[in-house]
């Protein structure tokens, strides 16, 4: 066989290769998922929804869970929303181009990257223990909070930066002020990207597991939140719990709630980009 | 003693004979400089025209009138510039007051992204005037002016985006006509526009002159011959010659100008 | 009046800004405060060569080489299954995929990463576990293989989505000039593009390693809790990360000894994955630089 048949077939034999490893992955996936749902789905029922957590498989249900991270999730959004939004609006439309935002920006990235049971040892000293506010829905809501903060403020710029300098020039030509351009046109146009990043950034605490388990939430927790100040768990942590535990029973419980995750993890991302395509429609 | 006061305002009103000034500036940006020692007076409720090669320096002359250079890296201006014998550069005036009064029509219409009438209302909501009988007014006037009214009059929620080029344009003026400047600074605005567009905003000027002062940037001679009372031919940062529009079109002093009138160069 | 409500405004952005540098500033203190209480009762020379790690038994010892041992372990098996695959996906979706199966495709792979980790740990302890115990006699129910093979299925996004960002990026005209000398894809992907791209890849490849270090629960579930100094993938070990969360749910008295062991860890795996992230981050200033 001459160099050029050879090559030539090297060539195919690597298109077929490439395209195995690129369904490989989403094979795996489809077989991970497969596999969890016929473990779990008969064991999804309400009562499986709104029992309390207990010490035999066939009663247990995620409840408490369900609301904690409910819980959880609101607490995390009111706190990380309005500081990730300010933040990048500064670096985006105020900030200039000196030592301070470069540092910045170089520590935002850096803080993306810093693994998240990291935080939760933030979390645990600083919240837990020296602000006092115990194993708390408060404390774990403040924890994921600065844990998605890099994450809505990458977003966030994306999403203003995408507004067009045109409109800020016309906006300026007309005699309107830094902040009434931010306000007014800025913005408004960028709001679909900014809650595109926001239900993003979301859909990555309600499945965070490690800081929590840090800073205190607990796995068995009999009872839902009531205030910001009260014990917690979380829909993943309890997931944990159950494949830690011995007794057969449990895994199909532990199944059923990934089921549950997985459907509100995928209904968030379907949101988030449903709102993308019609803000990107928006713009044009 | 009262009508000798009212004598002085009329005579003071008419001694004003520029509506806006440049004397002897200079324009760099970093090491380059884009405006060298560059003097001008133009006179109230007239068409002003600018032409030149590009990057001369038009674009940025004119947008020394409103400052909206302060906003590029590097900028730096010296001289002075005078609006109603005012040097709009002390520190003491309020930039966002002077863009009220000077208003400005950039080259790619840029309607912003909302219904067509918060595109007109919101010169006037910046100066928190929300008054919505007033709005109405005003955007009703202001679409009138600028002959978009009767096109538009029944779909004046619908998002701005949706119009034609043109009809993007003349919202646009209309937008800054509805804040009541006393100056219209307009970058190039039909170059992006059809001749048909083109044409009608140029009968828009022509309309426009008898209450305003205007200044344009136009890379089309034959544009500038049309509408223009006075034009300024710039070259390389420098005004080459600034006279009345008949003058430059039909017997220029400097060979320069004739050249690029007949298109020796461009 | 109105340049006062102005400067206000623009101050409290900044603030909110500079919140991001107090995080910052809060992780280092944090970590170094309860290191340094460490340190003081254990020698740096012990943790760093110690080969065993029992702080919580009674015969103690600090040495953190097992749960590195165990870190390190669980990261290389996943990132020899994700390198390959990950970056033949971005070749085949960069120089041989048509546009529109690229588009539906790269989504798709995201989602990988988008899966909570704890529901991998399920899958790696409940399904990649027993099939591989029939592959392989002697696999213990709790693994390097299983956690490091599912880390590496869920790295495969960051491998492949930069990776394929990199070689897209490098101009057409270096592929017109080989095509025009008649090599194949394959030729020109791996003799032209993958060099001229080989920054991109590998800040993509050192960012999948950082991303590997401090994953938490998949190895928690499924790779043990025996802190081993060990290279075999068949036995249980523990993770630097496993470690913490290990501690986290048993009931350790604070400001104890055992309490700081968790900050000790947890500085070194800041220290590496910080390491990591900065060098990632210059390397891809060089590669910007390189196009733009």
């Amino acid at each position: 066989m001459n160099n050029i048949r050879k090559n030539r077939l090297k060539d195919q034999a690597f298109k077929v290769w490439g395209i195995a490893c690129t369904l490989l992955g989403l094979v795996l996936l489809l077989i991970f998922l497969g596999n969890i749902f016929m473990d779990g789905i008969q064991r999804i029922n309400w009562s499986f929804l709104v029992n309390l957590p207990s010490r035999s498989p066939e009663k247990t249900g995620i409840y408490t869970a369900l609301m904690g991270s409910l819980w959880v999730l609101s607490l995390t959004t009111i706190i990380a929303l309005p500081i990730g939004i300010a933040a990048a609006i500064y670096l985006e439309e105020y900030a200039k181009k000196n030592k301070l935002s470069s540092i910045l920006e170089v520590n935002i990235s850096n803080l993306a990257g810093v693994p998240s049971i990291i935080y939760g040892l933030l979390g645990l000293e600083v919240f837990v223990r020296l602000m006092e506010m115990g194993a708390s829905v408060l404390a774990g809501s403040f924890t994921l909070a600065l844990l998605i903060l890099p994450i809505v403020i990458v977003s966030t710029r994306e999403a203003i930066k995408a507004v067009p300098s045109s409109i800020r020039d016309a906006s300026f030509a007309m005699g309107a002020s830094k902040w009434q351009t931010v306000y007014l046109q800025v913005l408004p146009a960028s709001f679909g990207g900014i809650l595109t990043g926001v239900i993003l950034a979301l859909s990555r605490a309600v499945g965070e597991t490690a800081p929590l388990i840090v800073i205190g939430a607990l796995a068995y927790v009999p009872f839902a939140p009531l205030s910001p100040m009260d014990q917690f768990s979380v829909l993943p942590i309890q997931i944990f719990n159950w494949i830690t535990r011995p007794q057969p029973g449990f895994v199909e419980n532990a199944a059923a709630a990934i089921i549950i995750l997985l459907l509100i993890t995928f209904v968030m991302n379907g949101i988030a980009v449903y709102f993308r395509n019609k803000w990107q429609k928006k713009l044009k | 003693m009262a009508k000798e006061k009212k004598e002085s305002v009329i005579e003071s009103s008419l001694k004003r004979k520029y509506k806006l000034q440049a004397k002897d500036v200079n324009v760099f940006y970093e090491d380059f400089q884009a405006i060298k020692g560059i003097s001008m007076d133009i006179k109230p409720n007239s068409v002003t025209a600018f032409i030149g090669p590009s990057g001369c320096g038009k674009s940025t002359f004119l947008r020394l009138f409103n400052r909206m250079n302060d906003y590029v890296d590097g900028f730096r201006m010296e001289g002075k510039i005078f609006i109603d014998d005012q040097n709009i550069n002390k520190k003491k005036v309020n930039v966002e007051l002077l863009r009220k009064q000077v208003g400005m029509v950039f080259q790619k219409p840029n309607p912003f992204p909302k219904t067509i009438f918060e595109n007109v209302a919101y010169g006037l909501r910046i100066q928190g005037l929300n008054d919505k009988t007033f709005l109405q007014e005003r955007v009703e006037s202001s679409l009138k002016q600028v002959a978009l009214w009767d096109e538009v009059k029944d779909n004046l929620n619908k998002s701005a985006l949706a119009l034609s080029g043109g009809q993007q344009q003349r919202l646009c003026i209309a937008r800054t006509l509805a804040v009541e400047p006393s100056v219209i600074l307009m970058d190039e605005p039909t170059s992006a526009l059809d001749p048909l567009s083109t044409a009608k905003i140029e009968e828009l000027i022509h309309e426009l002159k008898k209450q305003y002062t205007i200044v344009i940037v136009t890379h089309n001679m034959q544009q500038a011959g049309r509408i223009s009372d006075y034009t300024a031919f710039f070259y390389l940062g420098e005004i080459i010659e600034f006279d009345k529009t008949n003058k430059i079109f039909t017997n220029p002093e400097h060979k320069q100008t004739e050249d690029y009138i007949t298109g020796r160069f461009g | 009046m109105r340049k006062i409500k102005e400067f206000i405004i623009e101050k409290i952005l900044l603030s909110s800004a500079l919140i991001t540098i107090a995080v910052t500033i809060g992780i280092i203190l944090v970590l170094s405060i309860e290191a340094f209480y460490f340190f003081s009762e254990v020698s740096i020379i012990d943790f760093l060569t110690d080969t065993q790690w029992t702080p919580l038994f009674t015969n103690k010892h600090f040495g953190i080489m097992p749960l590195l041992s165990g870190t390190l372990l669980t990261t290389f098996i996943a990132i020899v299954f994700a390198v390959p695959v990950g970056l033949s996906i971005s070749i085949y979706l960069s120089e041989y995929a048509p546009n529109s199966f690229r588009k539906t495709i790269k989504p798709l792979l995201e989602l990988l990463a988008a899966v909570p980790t704890v529901v991998y740990g399920f899958f790696a302890l409940m399904v990649v576990t027993p099939y591989l115990q029939g592959i392989i006699p002697g696999l213990s129910g709790f693994n390097a293989l299983s956690a490091g093979l599912v880390m590496g299925v869920m790295i495969i996004p960051y491998i492949s989505s930069l990776s394929e960002d990199a070689l897209h990026a490098v101009p057409y005209s270096l592929r017109e000039a080989s095509y025009g000398m008649g090599s194949t894809r394959l030729q020109n992907s791996f003799r032209v593009i993958v060099p001229a791209a080989s920054s991109g890849i590998i800040v993509s490849i050192i960012l999948a390693i950082s991303r590997a270090i401090g994953e938490t629960m998949i190895v928690a579930i499924a790779a043990g809790q025996q802190p081993r100094l060990t290279f075999d993938p068949t036995v249980p070990v523990e993770t630097i990360t496993a470690y913490i969360v290990q501690v986290s749910l048993g009931d350790v008295q604070h400001d104890s000894l055992e309490y700081r062991t968790i900050f000790a860890a947890g500085i070194t795996l800041f220290v590496f994955t910080f390491l990591l992230n900065t060098l990632s981050h210059k390397m891809r200033k060089k590669f910007r630089e390189k196009y733009e």
